[in-house]
């Protein structure tokens, strides 16, 4: 997936002058996890900028540069570390266009390894994307597969609002797969069905899809048929495609490493009981982290496991 | 700056120079600071441990300046910070259950290695985002000064910290309020791959310190007594109630970054070779030999003791279980919270049926 991202980002870069990346180690060493390995030699000291440690730094001048009509894409190097320039994200990015009455839209993309599974602690492996779905204005992705982290990452470069752009990072290079060649772009705002199924409804993103997928097809042989949608735009929520699903099948299980409490899986569990009560025949279930700090020598305690999902698939499933 | 100077201040009457009777010691720490990175760089590429950082090349400046400092000085360490650990008396079998993240980990295997703090020796908690101990540790001085506490505070941080939101607002708070901080700055020439010259135009990082109205210091932080020297008087003008320091320790990395980090990608080989010549370690050797206080015989015996002391320490560490695995719900607040609660039992029954694995 990683080099599906650098493909991204070379692609946008030799479309468009106007592209450009900053962020910390982004240059000569090609990031910290190589996604921008290579492009500091093709496009340049000018275009791929290596800046000082300061995420208020990185994004602000991001921001600005954004307002002059470029389109820069910054790099925070983990998730963990952005919250030195949350105030640039919160209340200037998401609220430039809204505030000035719509004279100063601001794209500027975000990208972030984001999540755990690579032994990292409390500081390397946070999933706060909901720091994020809860700030209006902004535009919230989270690519599971090669392809649709190229084909996202150009949309979001070439989109006008301000998009967070996280990479489940534990999957960097666990998951390959056929990358279509050039400028193939995939929405924003558009659910993908990774599975067909009419007896459940599961909704994962990111990491979080291997472990579903791998639920549902031993399901397979018990005679379940689960579906499992892999949202990817997180905000704004393809919500046609969750009620669509769960108007089928009557049973919805959601899947997330970030902590239960107010996370996005109680998003779409109020969604449903808004929009498809009725369609409903159990509860909606949750399979998420635990409300705590990330653990280091615990982690695979923490994090939900394909046992975890297959298993509140069942119960949903017998629950009526 | 009345506001927090209300009681009387203290002079400090410690010497400032290192007893020469003390060398051998700070040689012992240094050494030992060395042997224990060695072992743990080698046990990360065999899997025993998860990460490392090393310290290796910055033994001096953070030996001689914890030997400076008093014990009830509270140290706001970063991660790279071995060599005030072991001055701070924390054992390298304490540091190891740190890095396996065992059950005799005082941490409970929650934090990433080298992520270790310790209440009884006033070495503070550390997080991995660069540079938030710096307004913490003013704010412990503007408490010790409310109550009359002769200590200091002292933040460590590395040259990249400086570009950081809280290296500025902490020199700024520590100006204004004129507190009794020493901030210890090792600008050990990288940031993972940017060179000092990355992080500000300015010559010295030491200068940033005018603009908030707190003196800054360069030092050669390979030269122990001058690391000892400046620190001491630091700490002699903050006990006196007459505010900061900023002290840049001038030093060099000679390790990788951390573990994962491949440091061929960004820097020279002549470079590091250049600085290897000035390894801390070789320059108080020699220092120590010169005066008749050392031999090449009495450092190779010490050499193998350490090597055995910490193989010994490395088989204890490793042979302690795992962490008690329902550990990790605890410590999120005072007393668990109802869903927490929930949440425990339920991971119990799932560990008991095998649904989840360590
Ligand atoms: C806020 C924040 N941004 C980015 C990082 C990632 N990171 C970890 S260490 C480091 C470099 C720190 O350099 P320096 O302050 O010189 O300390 P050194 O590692 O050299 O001791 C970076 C960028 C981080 N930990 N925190
Ligand atoms: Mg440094």
């Amino acid at each position: 997936m990683v080099q599906a991202i650098n493909r991204a980002l070379r692609t946008a870069m030799a479309a468009d002058p106007e592209v450009l990346l900053l962020g910390e180690d982004i240059g000569v060493n090609g990031g910290v996890f190589r996604a921008t390995e290579g492009l500091l030699k093709e496009f340049g000291s000018e275009r791929v900028i290596d800046t000082p440690l300061s995420e208020t730094g990185i994004i602000g001048t991001a921001i600005g540069m954004a307002l002059y009509g470029l389109k820069p894409v910054a790099e925070i190097q983990f998730l963990d570390f952005i919250y030195p320039g949350f105030d640039q994200i919160v209340s200037e990015l998401a609220k430039f266009r809204y505030r000035s009455g719509g004279q100063y839209p601001c794209h500027v993309v975000i990208r972030s390894p984001y999540g755990g599974g690579i032994k990292g602690g409390l500081y390397h492996s946070q999933s706060t994307e909901v720091y994020f779905t809860h700030t209006a204005g902004l535009k919230v992705v989270v690519p599971s597969t090669p392809a649709d982290a190229q084909g996202l990452l150009l949309s979001a470069i070439f989109d006008p609002d301000p998009v967070m752009f996280l990479e489940p990072k534990r999957i960097y290079r666990a998951v390959t797969g056929e990358v279509p060649e050039g400028d193939h772009r995939v929405p924003i705002g558009k659910a993908r069905n990774v599975r067909e199924g009419h007896d459940v409804s599961v909704f994962a993103y990111g990491a979080m899809i291997p472990p579903a997928t791998d639920a549902c097809q031993s399901l397979e042989a018990e005679g379940i048929s689960a579906e499992l949608i892999d949202l990817r735009t997180l905000s704004p929520l393809d919500t046609s495609a969750v009620l669509g699903s769960v108007e089928k099948t009557g049973r919805a299980v959601v899947v997330h490493e970030a902590a239960r409490f107010c996370g996005y899986g109680a998003e779409i569990a109020a969604v449903l009981a808004e929009k498809a009560f009725y369609s409903l025949k159990a509860p909606v279930a949750r399979v998420t982290g635990f409300d705590t700090p990330f653990p280091y020598a615990l982690e695979n305690l923490y994090l939900p496991n394909a046992a975890r999902i297959r298993e509140a698939i069942v119960a949903t499933v017998k629950a009526a | 700056m009345p506001l927090l100077v209300s009681g009387p201040v203290a002079t400090s009457t410690l010497a400032t120079e290192i007893a020469p009777e003390d060398l051998p010691s700070i040689y012992r720490a240094m050494v030992v600071a060395r042997a224990l990175d060695e072992r743990c760089l080698t046990m990360q590429r065999q899997g025993r441990i998860g990460f490392y950082v090393p310290v290796m090349g910055q033994e001096a400046a953070q030996v001689a300046c914890a030997w400076a400092l008093e014990a009830k000085d509270w140290i706001f360490p970063a991660y790279r910070e071995l060599g005030l650990a072991l001055v701070r008396g924390v054992t390298p079998e304490e540091l190891l259950d740190q890095f396996f993240g065992n059950a005799a980990d005082r941490l409970k295997g929650r934090q990433m290695p080298n992520h270790y703090g310790y209440r009884d020796r006033n070495f503070v908690s550390p997080s991995s985002p660069i540079g938030t101990q710096i307004t913490q540790a003013v704010g412990a001085a503007m408490a010790a000064r409310r109550r009359n506490d002769p200590i200091v505070t002292i933040p460590f941080f590395g040259d990249g910290a400086t570009s950081s939101n809280d290296f500025h607002a902490g020199l700024n708070f520590a100006g204004v309020f004129r507190t009794p901080t020493i901030f210890f700055c090792q600008n050990n020439g990288w940031a993972i791959s940017l060179p000092r010259s990355r992080q500000t135009a300015a010559k010295t990082l030491a200068e940033k310190g005018a603009a908030y109205g707190v003196p800054g210091v360069v030092v050669d932080g390979n030269d122990v007594h001058q690391v000892f020297r400046t620190v001491r008087g630091a700490r002699a003008r903050a006990i006196a109630g007459d505010g900061p320091t900023l002290i840049e320790a001038q030093v060099y990395r000679l390790g990788p970054h951390s573990t994962s980090d491949d440091p061929r990608r960004y820097r020279t080989d002549a470079e590091l070779a250049e600085w290897k010549q000035r390894d801390p370690i070789g320059r108080l050797k020699h220092e120590l030999v010169d005066a008749g206080q050392w031999s090449e015989e009495r450092d190779s015996q010490l050499l193998e003791e350490v090597r055995a002391d910490i193989a010994g320490a490395v088989q204890r560490s490793e042979s302690v279980g795992a962490a008690d695995p329902l550990s990790f719900l605890d410590d999120v607040y005072a007393t668990r919270s109802p869903a927490l609660e929930e949440q425990r039992q339920q991971l119990e029954g799932w560990i008991q049926t095998g649904l989840v694995k360590l």
